[in-house]
């Protein structure tokens, strides 16, 4: 049974900083990708439950990540929360019908982060 | 002959003549007219035939044989014709309702008033002599009639005072006569049944009194042709005139009968019977036949009237024109005297009466009242009825005729025969021909050639015969006729540049046609017909085809308008540029080359019409294309009434146009302005949400560690002082970012407050180095300074200009490798006064397709690089708004790999840089 896996993607390293310690905290294996080709090649290399996704990202956006995995059948059960630090309504939505299964409005809670990703993790022992 | 009886019995024939006339009105206002036949038309077209044909003939054939005959020989000629001539004619009066000659001659070319007028001046000029003529033949044979067998009487008649002058009341009681018949309508299109049906009756009575003479003079005096013609052969001055003569009197022959030939069409009374009062087109037909039969029976008997007459009399004891009359009276036949005389006063009544009413028409329609019209103190064009005025004028104007008439009796005298006097007025009324005839088969026959014909001609007539048969009256010198005016002999009017052996008729005839037809080709060919003169030259030239058209075959416009008539037109309406291309369109689509059309098809005009009705509407249209297509369906002056109003319509329609063009203008003006406010609105947009995630993201950092921290209170004092760290950074990037933000908004707005003093620049830069070294130091990059070594003093704002440099300096950094990294500040002085100051790192360049962008808000180029560059993307945007405000320019060069040179270059300070001593907001 491999550990519940989250991949932190996003190009501020304080964020990813704080939410890698967050992710540990909380048990989880944490990976780390700063960009969105890395992020898909960490995807590629190991598929994680969950994804942390940052909209604002080099080289390749979060929306084209999002739409990358869910091209792609056989990551069909990565959960994908997005992580968007323009309030407005149009970019939740935007991302919602990339196929993410959440959004999380920058700045976060970080209790309310580590409850998120804990519900979309598939239950430890099934 | 009892004085009384005669003047009885002829006052009682033209009694019976109006009696005619007054049936004839009264049938045909009940629709039975009396002048629907061919005979009736043949017959009223022998009005040709005057005292000239029923005395003149027998004059001139006692004294110089055949020589009548071409006055007849012409007319017979011409009939052959009247199918084509005359029947065209015909056609073109009744389609453009032509009232007289003069009416016709104007309507061809362009309905020129001047051509009206010049033509009713030369016809009444022209036609005086005529019209003396039978006023002489009237009174003369009145005076043989009542002295004979005295005959001097007549010679004298001259010599008394006119009233004591029996053609003194020839003409009056012929004018009351004349007035009587002709001036009882008004309407001259319409046709004077009674006229027509009294000329026709006297056709008939001058007919049948000539022939009666002619038997009995031959039958009954003489005992058959046969012993007639012995007889006059074997006398020896009537035997000369068996042969013709010499080779100039082949000459003459000819010139009289082409003479006669046109003049029978030409004549304004031959004219007015043959085509205004013509019924029926169909009756030129048999008046083609029937004409010259009577022109052949009225001419049968007078070369044996005229030898009888020689026979009988000799010559000098009786006037030749009188023998048809003196003969019976030789013979006491009293009642056939009677009958000849009445004979005689037909055929001079019927001449006067149809001229005159002719002439009368045409001085009142083409001279007095376009005259009367244009003086506006009368207030004509005001009144309503004029009828009145017009009948005044028209017997003001039979009276006016038949008294110069008289005059010229009176000035001539018996000087010259009958024949000789017609002929004068047969030269001049030919000068119509070229105009009329050419008018009607030449489509480019121009108003300008026909006046220019027409003056030359009659010129010409003026100068040849008439002044000359002044001259031998004695108004004038005989020497003008014998040497010349001033004695220049080439200007002898008989004999005019040396022009000798030539009848005077033959030889005014040649000079005048010469010159009247040359005059008249010429000027056409080389000179312009305008719009109305193509639309009438059209109308009359094919006025078979159009007038088919219009009388119902077909509804469709056809090959009646040229192409540049309705392109003029057109463009009137609708602008020359439209027209043009609404007709190269139609040429293109049907593959025609508008340059080769000169008549415009249906569709064309249905094309001009349409587009016209766009502008103008449709009714306006179909009256504008119907004009110019076929002419007289509207008058004239309804045409530019139309024209007028639809010009002020263009008027209105223009100022719309510039209006909504206006509009436009403001229109468009407003669109762009409103999108740059669309586009501010957008940019103003994307700048809040921007500047949402920019504060939002050092906010993200705080707060998570802060919470992180906050939860964790064991946490690792190592990790615990790195987390601190980075809240302090963030709230430093956080700060940095609020205040550049709120920069830029006092930059953009005018609100920053500047404090322009002169300071060294040289020392300002130095600052600026200083207070970026710690940055240098860290990262190990080396910052060289390239100052003068002198102070460079400036008027500027120490701060804002250290902001720039620093952010310059500092970007430097931030782009350049650690350890190997460069950077130079340089501050050069240009020649052209002012500074330049450089900022060179050797980093690794700038993409070009960031470059136009690098100084616009929130522009990073970091998107290319794996780390995000530190910096809020406003630092670039706020030194480009300084630099801007001090008057510089802020650049960059920058190769990808070769490394970046940002530079801004200051004035020397001009007040361009200004202090802003009032801010809109105080800090």
């Amino acid at each position: 049974m491999a550990p519940q896996s989250v991949l932190v993607v996003d190009d501020e390293p304080n964020i990813v900083l704080s939410l890698e310690f967050l992710m540990k905290e909380a048990g989880f294996d944490v990976r780390v990708a700063r960009d969105g080709e890395s992020a898909l090649e960490a995807v590629r290399e190991r598929p994680p439950h969950v994804i942390l996704l940052d909209v604002m990202l080099p080289k390749r956006d979060g929306y084209d990540v999002c739409q990358t995995i869910r091209a792609n059948p056989d990551w069909k059960n990565v959960r994908i929360l997005m992580l968007t630090a323009k309030g407005r309504q149009i970019e939740q939505e935007k991302g919602l019908a990339m196929g993410a299964d959440d959004y999380i409005t920058k700045p976060f809670s970080t209790r309310e982060v580590v409850a998120r990703v804990r519900d979309y993790m598939p239950d430890d022992g099934a | 002959m009892n004085i009384g009886l005669v003047i009885g019995v002829s006052l009682g024939y033209l009694l019976i003549l109006f009696g005619i006339a007054y049936w004839g009105d009264k049938r045909s206002d009940q629709g039975r007219s009396v002048i629907n036949s061919p005979y009736v038309y043949a017959l009223s077209i022998a009005v040709y035939c005057t005292s000239w044909t029923f005395y003149g003939s027998v004059g001139l054939a006692a004294e110089s044989g055949i020589h009548y005959l071409p006055i007849y020989l012409g007319p017979t000629l011409m009939a052959a014709l009247f199918w084509i001539v005359l029947r065209k004619m015909v056609r073109i009066s009744k389609v453009n309702r032509i009232t007289s000659i003069a009416d016709f001659v104007a309507s061809r070319y362009g309905k020129s008033q001047m051509l009206g007028g010049l033509v009713t001046i030369i016809a009444l000029v022209g036609l005086v002599p005529y019209i003396a003529l039978q006023l002489r033949a009237v009174s003369d044979t009145f005076n043989v009639m009542v002295s004979y067998p005295d005959t001097s009487a007549s010679q004298l008649a001259h010599t008394v005072p006119f009233y004591a002058d029996t053609a003194f009341y020839v003409a009056l009681i012929l004018a009351v006569f004349a007035i009587l018949f002709g001036t009882r309508h008004i309407d001259a299109s319409e046709h004077h049944s009674g006229m027509v049906a009294a000329i026709a009756f006297e056709s008939v009575v001058k007919l049948v009194a000539f022939i009666l003479a002619g038997l009995v003079v031959t039958f009954v005096i003489f005992g058959g042709v046969g012993d007639l013609f012995s007889q006059a052969a074997a006398h020896p001055q009537l035997a000369e005139l068996f042969h013709v003569g010499e080779l100039s009197d082949y000459g003459n022959w000819i010139a009289f009968t082409l003479l006669a030939m046109v003049v029978v069409l030409v004549l304004p009374r031959q004219f007015q019977v043959a085509v205004v009062e013509n019924v029926d087109e169909s009756h030129v037909r048999k008046a083609a036949w029937l004409f010259p039969l009577y022109l052949f029976l009225i001419n049968l008997f007078v070369l044996p009237i005229a030898f009888a007459g020689v026979l009988m009399f000799g010559y000098g004891e009786v006037n030749p024109d009188n023998f048809v009359l003196a003969l019976p009276l030789s013979q006491e036949m009293q009642l056939l005297a009677l009958i000849v005389f009445l004979g005689g006063l037909s055929a001079a009544t019927a001449m006067i009466i149809v001229e005159t009413v002719a002439l009368a028409t045409m001085l009142c329609n083409d001279l007095v009242m376009p005259a009367l019209l244009r003086i506006r103190w009368l207030g004509l064009e005001r009144r309503r009825d004029l009828t009145r005025l017009l009948l005044y004028i028209r017997r003001g104007a039979i009276l006016i005729g038949i008294l110069l008439g008289y005059a010229y009796v009176r000035v001539t005298g018996d000087m010259v025969g009958l024949v000789s006097m017609g002929l004068v007025s047969f030269c001049a009324v030919a000068q119509f021909a070229p105009a009329l005839i050419g008018g009607i088969f030449w489509k480019g026959a121009t108003r300008k050639g026909a006046l220019a014909g027409l003056s030359a001609g009659f010129v010409v007539w003026l100068y040849t015969l008439l002044l000359p048969s002044f001259a031998q009256a004695g108004w004038l010198p005989a020497t003008f006729i014998t040497h010349g005016p001033w004695g220049i002999e080439l200007l002898k009017p008989y004999e005019l540049f040396g022009l000798s052996g030539l009848h005077q008729i033959t030889h005014s005839l040649v000079w005048s046609m010469l010159v009247n037809l040359g005059a008249y080709v010429t000027v056409s060919l080389l000179t312009q017909q305008n719009t109305m003169e193509r639309i009438q030259a059209n109308l009359f030239v094919d006025v078979f085809r159009l007038s088919a058209e219009r009388y119902g075959i077909s509804r469709f416009w056809r090959g009646t308008a040229t192409v540049d008539d309705l392109f003029d037109l057109l463009k009137r309406f609708v602008g020359e540029a439209r027209a043009r291309a609404a007709f190269e369109r139609y040429a293109r689509g049907r593959g025609l080359d508008l340059t080769q059309m000169r008549e415009a098809d249906s569709d064309l005009i249905q094309l001009c019409e349409r587009m016209l009705a766009g502008s103008i509407g449709a009714a306006s249209a179909r009256v504008m294309v119907s004009n110019v297509a076929k002419g007289d369906v509207v008058s004239l002056e309804e045409v530019m009434e139309i024209l007028d109003e639809a010009s002020q319509v263009i008027a209105y329609s223009q100022q719309l146009e510039t209006k909504s063009r206006e509009l436009e203008t403001a229109t468009r003006e407003l669109r762009a302005a409103n999108e740059q406010l669309k586009q501010l609105d957008r940019m103003k947009d994307d700048f809040i949400s921007t500047v949402t995630h920019e504060l939002r993201t050092p906010l993200t950092s705080i707060r998570s560690f802060t919470e992180i921290l906050y939860d964790n209170r064991d946490l690792d004092p190592d990790k615990r002082q790195e987390f601190l760290g980075i809240i302090i950074s963030e709230s430093e990037r956080l700060t940095r970012l609020i205040n550049q933000v709120l920069d830029l908004a006092k930059l953009e707005s005018g609100a920053m407050r500047w404090y322009i003093r002169r300071y060294d620049l040289v020392e300002v830069l130095s600052d600026a180095a200083t207070a970026t070294s710690q940055l240098f130091k860290t990262k190990a990059v080396d910052l060289h300074l390239d100052l003068p070594d002198h102070p460079v003093p400036m008027d500027t704002d120490r701060d804002r200009l250290m902001q720039v440099i620093i952010n310059l300096l500092s970007n430097a950094v931030k782009f350049t490798p650690a350890h190997t990294g460069r950077v130079t500040l340089r501050l050069t002085l240009l020649e052209e006064g002012g500074v330049k100051v450089e900022v060179e790192d050797n980093g690794p360049g700038i993409p070009t397709e960031d470059l136009p962008t690098l100084f616009e808000k929130f522009r990073q180029v970091g998107d290319a690089l794996t780390e995000k560059p530190e910096g809020t993307g406003l630092g670039l945007a706020i030194c480009k708004n300084i630099i801007q405000h001090l008057g510089g320019r802020i650049w960059v060069d920058s190769q990808q790999g070769a490394g970046t040179t940002f530079a801004f270059n200051l004035p020397p300070l001009d007040g361009s840089a200004k202090e802003d001593g009032k801010p809109a907001k105080p800090e």
